[in-house]
């Protein structure tokens, strides 16, 4: 393979490294927060399962993602995947859970507007719109769940200790649900600029089993998110476990829940299907933050709770990232394509 | 699985439980043996079923005292309920500090033995039996703690209810040996051992409003 080729990828692996220091840390930030599971374990199970999702399920969203604007060019998904990487890193610097789905959504509308080439503005809609609504079905969701656990734990009238053994084994089941859906759901957001312009080639082992290159660039994008997690994500950790809503573990339980199945809704081709075949409107695959999700579920078990005991103003500061993230995303990703193509001489589309 | 082999997460849990269990059920047993120590002082003074019975509680107490070290340990070398942890570490040693405080009573007697008047007896009794009774509904606000947290505030309300009793009679008592025709070094003596039995109680509510907080605190 080509070095450049090697190179360029690499755009993307700090992307998928981002995703996993920031976006992968709600998975388990509450679990660990609220130490029922220990950063180590965490870290291990994440990874493998954000693979795994990633590999199986990560096809739907990455075809939404091309539709907004198709990336031509290697030296031009270069420019996108470092932009949006970067951007997020530097909100994961001040300790914010912003969204890599946000960062690539913004720089490659970035590199629509350097290359001049036409965004889709109905996926862009569709985009924005499951933005907003994820958080707020993410909320609904962990309201349903808070209210049922509630009075289900006053009813079973479980020992403390019992109660706290169960609790770590949902968590960590509850996580790998989780990752698994991250994996499906934003692998889009790491690997999808590459998808049209992949530099890999099917393997087929034997005939039965072909590992397409798509699944290949996904594997690879798995394996940067899973550095991700175990090189940086344990401070966002802490920030989604503790600052924003202090929580107790079984209210931990119930945001990691609410926000694995708010992505993989957004990522299941299946329950897409399942809607469709019975006229109903279809879930849009599309990557949505997991951020928002974790931030929609905390927010909704605190306003169960009266929303005294929610930190207003992390909140607020979390948004305020969400609004800044996809703008500065674009604007790094137009300064870079402009390096790459006046500075270097690459081609930065076709 | 979770810093802890996972089999070992429900083995641990389940020993804990039993432990914390026999931890409330000495703390129950200690009040009934001295609920029969009283009596048995007062009719025979220090004789061999009273020394017996002080070995008891004393036997007892060491138990407890086993019991919470190694709850403690378990809880902080398998992390084990971060959250709720410290409370519940701190709730076994303030009970630990009754089953301390029934001991050091029993010994009070065995050692200064008291003279208290036959007219003061039924008195000292009734008040020992108002504080075993504090001390059993504490025994039940725990359990509910741990288990039942609905019902904290009305075994919390018990408790209460009998320490108020119990100043009422402690009060009356006090009052009595004051009115008396004792020496003042006897009335003195006397008022040290009925407040002594009386403060158990204080002890006894002061958990359990501790418990109500820890309650608040492990709502969902």
């Amino acid at each position: 393979m080509d070095l450049s080729i090697i190179i360029f990828l690499l755009g993307g692996l700090f992307l998928g490294w981002s995703l996993g220091a920031n976006d992968a840390a709600n998975v388990f930030g509450t679990a660990v927060g609220t130490r029922m599971v220990r950063f180590k374990t965490a870290a291990i199970v994440c990874s493998i399962f954000v693979i795994l999702g990633a590999i199986i399920s990560g096809a739907g969203t990455t075809e939404t993602l091309g539709k907004l604007g198709a990336i031509n060019a290697l030296p031009g998904a270069f420019a996108a995947c470092v932009a949006a990487g970067l951007s997020v890193y530097l909100m994961t610097k001040v300790g914010l859970p912003v969204s890599t789905t946000q960062a690539i959504v913004g720089a490659i509308v970035g590199w629509n507007l350097y290359t001049g080439s036409a965004t889709n503005v109905k996926i862009l809609i569709t985009i924005l719109g499951t933005w907003v609504l994820c958080p707020v079905i993410s909320g609904l969701i962990a309201m349903a769940f808070y209210s049922f656990t509630k009075n289900f734990l006053l009813k079973r009238k479980l020992h403390i200790l019992r109660l706290d053994a169960y609790t770590r084994t949902a968590l960590l089941l509850a996580g790998a649900f989780g990752a698994y859906s991250l994996g499906a759901n934003n692998i889009a957001n790491v690997m999808g600029v590459f998808v049209p312009i992949s530099p890999f080639t099917d393997i087929s082992i034997s005939s039965f089993f072909v590992f397409s290159s798509k699944e290949q660039l996904f594997l690879l994008g798995g394996i940067a998110i899973a550095v991700g997690v175990f090189t940086y994500s344990k401070r966002v950790m802490f920030t989604v476990g503790n600052d924003l809503l202090k929580m107790s573990p079984v209210a931990a339980f119930i945001v990691v829940i609410s926000h694995s199945i708010v992505l993989f809704l957004f990522a299941s081709q299946g329950i897409s299907n399942i809607l469709q075949s019975v006229n109903l409107p279809s879930i849009p695959l599309v990557p949505v933050s997991s951020s928002q999700a974790v931030v929609g579920a905390v927010i909704g078990i605190g306003l169960l709770k009266g929303g005294k005991e929610v930190q207003w103003s992390i909140a607020g500061k979390i948004t305020v990232g969400w609004f800044t993230l996809p703008v500065i995303a674009a604007v790094i990703s137009m300064l870079l394509l402009f390096i790459l193509s006046n500075i270097f001489n690459l081609s930065v589309s076709f | 699985m979770f810093g802890l082999k996972s089999s070992s997460l429900f083995s641990d849990t389940k020993k804990l439980e039993r432990e914390i269990d026999e931890f409330v059920d000495i703390l129950s047993e200690v009040g009934l043996v001295f609920k029969n120590i009283i009596p048995t002082y007062l009719n025979h003074s220090a004789n061999t079923q009273f020394d017996e019975m002080v070995e008891k509680v004393k036997g007892m107490e060491s138990k407890a005292d086993k019991i919470t070290k190694e709850v403690e340990h378990t809880l902080y070398e398998e992390t084990l309920i971060p959250d709720a942890r410290s409370d519940v570490l701190r709730l076994l040693e303030h009970m630990d500090e009754i089953i301390g405080m029934y001991q050091g009573n029993c010994y009070h007697f065995s050692i200064q033995k008291p003279n208290f008047p036959k007219e003061f007896h039924q008195d000292l009794i009734e008040l020992t039996d108002t504080v075993v009774n504090c001390v059993e509904a504490l025994c039940l606000t725990v359990r509910s703690f741990f288990r039942d947290i609905k019902t904290v505030r009305d075994n919390g309300h018990k408790v209460t209810f009998y320490e108020k009793e119990s100043d009422i009679k402690f009060s009356a008592l006090a009052r009595r040996i004051f009115d008396s025709e004792l020496s003042l070094d006897q009335k003195m003596h006397l008022r040290y051992f009925v407040e002594k039995i009386d403060r158990i109680c204080d002890q006894a509510e002061d958990i359990a409003d501790e418990i109500q907080i820890y309650a608040i605190k492990r709502s969902v």
